[in-house]
């Protein structure tokens, strides 16, 4: 019969928990500032880290699906620099190498063979590019390697690669700038003071980080390496799984023909790297949870401070409004009626604080990702409902005491008390 | 069957080695719509059995019975619901929620009755302080008030509830002599229409409102009169 009272009452307590916070404004903001603080820092940090992998997960996917990478070193290499010189040493993967691997492979869909270089000049007559880009030399498979599309023109075909034949696939940028007004198949643009014949233009494929990503020219492999190539030009090798069943096989497969084809005997260490798009996201992620546990920990003592802080000032409430509890108490207040009256206002200093956290956490997260990027906002909603259930978590937990102080009160004494 | 009976009640507290007999075997009984005054010096016992009387103790030993029911053995918990539904306070110091309007200090009982629907409970506090006179100060909070507007808030909220008696603890203890008989005019009031007060002071004059005047004297009833009014 109480507890249902206690229910049918509860809107009321709910009433009278936002009366007491408006009555005490300045000490109720105070208290919420450690919340606020505590949740912002976990919100912010979870909505940066979360913009920046939607993106990053989007954008590592530059050798497109099932596409399995060999390079003489890492792609990413985050934090720890102590292999780098490690890597340096070893041997350069050749067109040969790249060759050799290719007859070898049997459970490949393709094979394909990619380096690029950047920082290069482009001319058609009068006209000219910035000095910014990049020129890549690659196969007949090269654009399914590198997760770009054809516009209109033609791909290359075995015998341009055959005979390192001098012609280009510009991508969208070369295009606007060199040929604003002409169709730029057939003509012949320069690099390096070489001609190439353009047999093709490529789909847009947009930003990344705030930097184009169709700023490029691909000319084939061989021609590359006959002009562009240098003393330490290492070629990267794509090859493509036929479907992602078979992925973990193929590349099983590529790890175990490639030491074959670098010569490499049983007790010796891999002198290339297998990567994948997975792989990628895989050490970003690794990258990433240093970053998350971090704010979590620092999220998690701010909390426990600020919880110490509603403690701390319900307390202070309970004494300085003994006689209200009297009052309460003489007119018909029960215990439970006390008792949800204090630990509502505590659940609700933390939860107001939580949710002004909250909102701060997702603007600011994502203000500092657009710094870097240019996507569309993300809001951490898991985030969100765990930072909030956690601020009403602290309200109960370190509201609890307090509230069961005043519920204990003797009502005659309170009343007395001045 | 009187609306309250008291029997034998005893209120012991223990300070250190020595036993005090607050209440030492107070028996008494209170018909509907009496009108009771209890005096007394202090430490004869006054506050304690009003503290029983309001159901804000229990005693030592003893029964009591409001209403039919025995409250002496009550728990805190059936206590509270007996001090919102059956007991109106008026206190000294008034004792109103400072920050609260008075509309909102006249509600606050019918907040904890729980079985009032919270659309009905504006109306029921605006009748009850009209009945004092107050009808246009709803939005005034205490300190806004005087003393005297003050105490009749108070007494809009021991009202609203439909209590079985009022228990006024010296309700013109804190006002001057002009608005203290206001208020017990207001009293007055209340009795004629049919209310049941219990009225604690030291002012003889104060107590001769009442028709019956319990004297205390260290824990047992000295003496137990009519007043001249009743005897009129």
């Amino acid at each position: 019969m109480y507890v249902r009272t206690v229910f049918k009452t509860l809107g009321d307590s709910f009433l009278m928990a936002i009366e007491a916070i408006r009555d005490n404004l300045l000490r109720s903001i105070l208290t919420l500032l450690g919340i606020v603080i505590g949740v912002f820092a976990i919100i912010s940090v979870m909505t940066a880290i979360r913009t920046m992998e939607s993106s990053i997960n989007s954008g590592l996917n530059i050798f497109g699906s099932d596409i399995i990478y060999v390079q003489k070193s890492p792609v990413l290499q985050i934090g720890d620099n102590s292999n780098r010189r490690k890597y340096w040493k070893r041997p350069n993967i050749t067109y040969e190498m790249s060759i050799e691997l290719r007859d070898r492979m049997e459970g490949a869909k393709f094979v394909s063979v990619l380096d690029g270089t950047g920082g290069k000049t482009i001319r058609y007559r009068k006209e000219k590019t910035n000095p910014n880009v990049e020129v890549d030399g690659m196969d007949e498979w090269g654009i399914q390697a590198l997760n770009v599309t054809l516009d209109y023109g033609r791909n290359f075909i075995k015998e341009d690669i055959q005979y390192g034949r001098r012609i280009a696939l510009l991508g969208m940028d070369v295009v606007e700038k060199l040929f604003p007004y002409a169709d730029p198949i057939g003509k012949s643009i320069t690099v390096n003071g070489l001609s190439f014949d353009v047999v093709g233009v490529m789909q847009r494929k947009g930003e990344m980080f705030g930097q184009s990503q169709d700023n490029y020219v691909l000319i084939p492999i061989t021609t590359y390496l006959q002009y562009f190539s240098q003393r330490w030009t290492s070629l990267g090798i794509s090859v493509k799984a036929p479907d992602a069943e078979s992925f973990e096989a193929v590349k099983q497969e590529v790890t175990d023909q490639m030491r074959i084809v670098r010569g490499l005997g049983p007790d010796e260490e891999n002198d290339f790297e297998v990567t994948s798009n997975d792989a990628l996201i895989k050490t970003f992620g690794s990258f990433t949870a240093g970053i998350k546990l971090f704010a979590g920990a620092v999220s998690v003592i701010a909390l426990v401070v600020a919880g110490i802080g509603i403690m701390n000032i319900m307390l202070v409430s309970v004494t300085e409004r003994i006689k209200e509890i009297g009052i309460r108490k003489a007119i018909g207040a029960t215990r439970n009626n006390i008792l949800f009256q204090f630990l509502l206002e505590a659940v609700f200093l933390s939860l107001i604080g939580g949710i002004i956290g909250v909102a701060l956490g997702v603007g600011v997260g994502n203000m500092i990702t657009l710094v870097f990027t240019s996507i569309e906002t993300v809001i951490p909603l898991d985030w969100v409902f765990i930072g909030l259930f956690v601020c009403s978590f602290i309200g109960i937990v370190f509201g609890i005491y307090p509230a069961y102080k005043a519920a204990g009160l003797d009502p005659i004494e309170s009343l007395r008390y001045e | 069957m009187p609306l309250i009976q008291v029997k034998d009640l005893y209120k012991i507290y223990q300070m250190g080695n020595t036993e005090v007999r607050a209440l030492d075997g107070v028996s008494l009984s209170i018909e509907k719509n009496e009108y009771v005054s209890i005096m007394g010096p202090s430490g004869s016992g006054k506050s304690t059995l009003m503290n029983l009387l309001g159901c804000l103790d229990t005693p030592s030993s003893g029964d009591f019975y409001m209403d039919g029911i025995n409250v002496a053995t009550m728990t805190d918990n059936e206590l509270a619901h007996i001090r919102n539904k059956k007991i109106g306070f008026v206190f000294q110091t008034f004792n109103l929620l400072p920050k609260s309007t008075s509309l909102r200090n006249v509600e606050l009982p019918l907040i904890y009755n729980g079985e009032v629907k919270a659309q009905f409970r504006k109306d029921l506090a605006m009748k009850a302080l009209n009945r004092v006179n107050l009808g246009d100060r709803v939005g005034h909070k205490p300190n806004e008030l005087s003393g005297g507007q003050r105490q009749r808030v108070a007494i809009a909220r021991a009202l609203v509830n439909d209590p079985a008696i009022i228990l006024a603890d010296e309700p013109t203890g804190n006002l001057d002599s002009k608005t203290g008989e206001e208020i017990m005019a207001l009293f007055d009031d209340l009795h004629a229409l049919g209310n049941t007060i219990i009225l604690v002071t030291h002012e003889e004059y104060i107590a001769e409102h009442a028709q019956r005047i319990v004297r205390l004297l260290d824990g047992k009833i000295a003496v137990d009169e009519l007043t001249k009014k009743k005897k009129k």
